[in-house]
């Protein structure tokens, strides 16, 4: 599909009416169950008690952690694709959440346990992972399939027995937190934290749509980019610098959360093309509803208990990621 | 044969690029003039593709310079020059998912300044560039699914789209057919005489570089052997110095430009 401003603008209004289903649904959703008349009440502000506090300061705090989250994914699975030209790039894939996660946890043993310091060494762990994989990835420009899953797997390798023996020092009632935290977990939202990412996530946004033709070339390749008019390793730092701040602090808040920068941006370009323009809005905001109905089934699915999200994502993503693998080079990419 | 040739488009002076010991460039003079159409030829590994490169600024000489219009290289921001010089590499790079339109369409990126959407003025120009490579029917095939020819003729499309002032191709034909060999080196001719395009082509092809070049450049081990026009550079003796095989030269009927023809005895 070429990508129009009329375009661009449909496509926008179409997923925001299904992020605000995404919403309403997660809203209405849970162990408790709300009544519609309950639910009006809250959305007037009538509604006292238990369901009050359930729906203001548990499911919506919940929701749009999720929805910011999710958006920050599908943006960066989207980036890490075109700049690494690999359908398959993606930042759980990758180990880059890894990295950010090490980070994370390395600041929880320093002692630097709170929101920002967190945030900050989780970027720290995120960039020096991409600067690795940007490394790797230098001398062609371009990242093979095998050297992309193989990297991925040691560094993730790494990481998860740096996680391990970091964790291993730590107490013991500290473990069960820090286990859900490592499958992505969103129960522990607050609109502390949304407040945290979501400045960080409209900023990132905003530059990477800056970025959405120089992306279109880059697909094509450094050469013909370079060519066009594109200044090639300064736009490839300036995407990796915003790609691993997104991750850093999605990771320090919500753990890792794996695949959705697989499956959102493909399942767009299925339906809307490859073009920037549209892929990356469309990725933001189809990632934001993807990542709250993916954690509102984590929720319900074993009711009362609960699943950490990235459980969920991982079973949905896992098997997309051998299909599109086996699929490689047909239509889909 | 004197050729009357316009201003100097694009020019570089004592080119040499290499590692160490290595040189795969070693003083190489050339300038294209508006309007002309220069050819490479040389054997392989003789630094053609690499003098492309440097040609179009994204190999940064070890020694000697490159003008374009006027200007030294190193003074254009990367936009700057793909405001003025378009190149077609040897491998056409195409983004994967696009159709034939979005790819050139791509193509005018660096006359769009901060615009974020193509606007009417760039639907036309893309339009004529899929007009002139043939590519009309293809529209809205996507890129994975052409053939080798079929990309190449694309890559020369998205070229075109920015409407340079001059024009490098890496084996713009190595992938096509007869016909749409003649279609591209007529187009190019075409344009070269009607705006002013200067062109400048690396061909393995002797006789069709031979038959549309203005001037040909023959490099063997990243030297200048020659420079001239095809009757100055296409002889025997120059080409079994570049080549070291025996070939024959004559005339080709319709335009009465050098032929080449190998001479291998049976054995």
């Amino acid at each position: 599909m070429r990508a129009t401003p009329s375009r661009l603008i449909t496509v926008c209004l179409a997923l925001s009416a299904l992020l605000l289903l995404a919403l309403l649904v997660g809203l209405w959703l849970g162990t408790v169950s709300i009544g519609p008349g309950q639910f009006w009440d809250w959305l007037t502000g009538h509604l006292k008690g238990a369901s009050a506090i359930i729906l203001g300061q548990l499911r919506l705090p919940r929701l749009l952690l999720a929805a910011l989250v999710g958006a920050c994914l599908g943006l960066c699975g989207a980036v890490f694709q075109a700049i690494l030209r690999n359908p398959l790039a993606e930042p759980f894939i990758l180990g880059v959440s890894g990295g950010a996660a090490c980070g994370a946890v390395v600041s929880v043993l320093i002692g630097l346990s709170g929101l920002w310091g967190q945030a900050a060494l989780a970027f720290g762990g995120a960039l020096g992972t991409v600067g690795l994989v940007l490394a790797i990835a230098r001398r062609r420009g371009s990242m093979e399939t095998s050297t992309l899953i193989l990297t991925g797997v040691m560094i993730n390798a790494f990481f998860t027995a740096l996680i391990m023996f970091v964790i291993s020092t730590t107490t013991d009632q500290k473990l069960h937190a820090i286990l859900f935290w490592l499958y992505g977990d969103l129960a522990a939202a607050n609109l502390t934290k949304v407040a945290l990412l979501l400045p960080v996530t409209l900023g990132g946004a905003g530059v990477i749509f800056f970025f959405a033709r120089h992306l279109n070339l880059l697909t094509a390749g450094s050469v013909a980019a370079a060519s066009m008019g594109v200044a090639v390793e300064r736009v490839k730092m300036i995407m990796f610098l915003v790609v691993s701040l997104l991750v850093g602090v999605t990771v320090s808040l919500s753990g890792l959360i794996g695949f959705v920068g697989l499956m959102v941006p493909h399942l767009v370009r299925m339906t809307l093309g490859h073009d920037h323009r549209l892929l990356l809005p469309a990725s933001a905001l189809f990632g934001a509803s993807f990542l709250m109905l993916a954690d509102t089934v984590a929720r319900i699915i074993i009711s009362p208990s609960a699943l950490p999200v990235g459980v969920v994502t991982a079973f949905l993503g896992a098997p997309f990621f051998v299909l599109l693998m086996a699929k490689r080079g047909s239509r889909w990419w | 044969m004197v050729v009357k040739r316009g201003p100097i488009a694009l020019s570089g002076q004592g080119l040499g690029f290499g590692y160490g010991d290595s040189q795969v460039i070693r003083e190489v003079d050339l300038s294209l003039a508006q309007g002309e159409l220069l050819g490479i030829i040389g054997p392989n590994g003789s630094g053609k593709s690499t003098l492309l490169g440097l040609l179009c600024g994204l190999l940064p000489p070890n020694a000697g310079t490159v003008e374009l219009l006027g200007r030294s290289m190193g003074s254009y921001t990367r936009v700057e020059v793909a405001r003025r010089l378009g190149l077609v590499p040897q491998n056409a790079e195409l983004a994967p998912g696009f159709t034939v339109r979005q790819t050139v369409l791509t193509g005018r990126f660096a006359l769009q300044g901060g615009r974020m959407f193509e606007n009417q003025g760039d639907l036309a120009v893309a339009q004529q560039a899929l007009v002139d490579t043939g590519l009309t029917g293809l529209t809205q095939r996507r890129t994975g699914e052409l053939s080798g020819g079929e990309r190449q003729r694309l890559a020369l499309a998205r070229a075109l789209a920015a409407e340079p002032q001059v024009l490098l191709l890496d084996e713009p034909t190595s992938a096509l057919d007869l016909k749409h060999q003649l279609g591209i080196m007529q187009l190019l001719e075409n344009t070269c005489a009607r705006d002013g395009l200067a062109v400048c082509l690396v061909s393995h092809d002797l006789n069709l570089a031979g038959m549309f070049c203005h001037r040909l450049l023959l490099i063997s081990q990243g030297k200048t052997l020659a420079q001239g026009t095809p009757e100055e550079v296409l002889t025997p003796d120059l080409l079994a110095q570049a080549y070291g095989v025996q070939v024959s030269v004559d005339r080709e009927p319709s335009r009465g430009r050098p032929r080449v023809t190998l001479s291998a005895p049976r054995p």
